[in-house]
């Protein structure tokens, strides 16, 4: 079974389009209820990260497999400004608009595995993954 | 998606029937806010039972209706947040600081007629 779909990011519809996309794969794959309402939140995170930082952008969901596990993983890529200070937003409680911030930790927390990448030169991609339990 | 909301006594009820985009919520807090005053309202109730998803934006906003709502004179209290969807919100840091919560829609009724009771007899 491999499943995976693009969903260009630009306006608040988008986020809503990319986090059922995600809950449709995770159902798909067999994911306990808990893992999908939490990989389709993560999706809303980034999601929004990229229409309030970036305008454009993109989210690859698709679903991997290593052995006999079998997860999905989620790539958001924007050619945004790119994160100043990738350290600093990785902090709990940081935030450059005066609103939540990036929510980057807490994404990072409601998944298993989490990667950052981030330039002014090619933007932002944060790639996350779960596994199925 | 507009989110029907019903005048039920001195009580608002917004029914959120399906995910709701940013600007959805915008307008329910607005159109809250504004009908609090068109219908004198004292308690706003906000059920999400429906939502699966409660990210920061929606979090915020709730947080902001509650606020808005209670400068102009009326509790509000949300309703049904699904245990996996409370789950994510802590995950994220997101305690809905601040705004009242209940169960369901009955436990919600109840907490409202308690809250403005109490003012009514302090007025």
């Amino acid at each position: 079974m491999v499943s995976e779909a693009v969903v260009p990011i630009h306006t608040d519809i988008d986020i809503v389009v990319a986090r059922q996309k995600g809950r449709e794969l995770a159902t798909e794959l067999g994911f306990v209820s808990t893992d999908s309402t939490l990989l389709a939140t993560a999706i809303s995170e980034l999601a929004r990260n990229i229409v309030r930082y970036a305008k454009y952008g993109e989210i690859f969901i698709g679903s991997m497999q290593s052995g006999e596990r079998v997860g999905i993983t989620v790539v958001a890529r924007d050619k945004g400004p790119g994160i100043a200070n990738v350290s600093l937003a990785m902090q709990d409680g940081f935030s450059t608009s005066g609103g939540l911030g990036l929510g980057l930790p807490g994404v990072k927390r409601l998944m298993d595995e989490f990667h950052l990448v981030s330039d002014a030169y090619s933007g932002t991609t944060v790639t996350i993954k779960k596994w199925k339990r | 998606m507009e989110v029907p909301i019903l005048k039920q006594g001195q009580y608002l009820i917004a029914f959120i029937q399906a995910a709701l985009s940013d600007l959805d919520l915008v307008h329910l807090r607005d159109a809250l806010a504004e009908k609090v005053g068109k219908f004198r309202a004292r308690g706003v109730i906000v059920d999400v039972t429906v939502l699966d998803v409660m990210d920061s934006f929606a979090s915020r906003t709730l947080r902001d209706l509650a606020h808005m709502t209670r400068l102009r004179g009326a509790e509000t209290v949300i309703v049904g947040i699904q245990p996996e969807v409370a789950f994510a919100m802590v995950q994220l840091g997101l305690t809905l600081e601040g705004v009242d919560t209940a169960l369901d829609l009955e436990e919600g009724l109840a907490f409202l007629d308690k809250k403005t009771k109490r003012h009514t007899s302090r007025g």
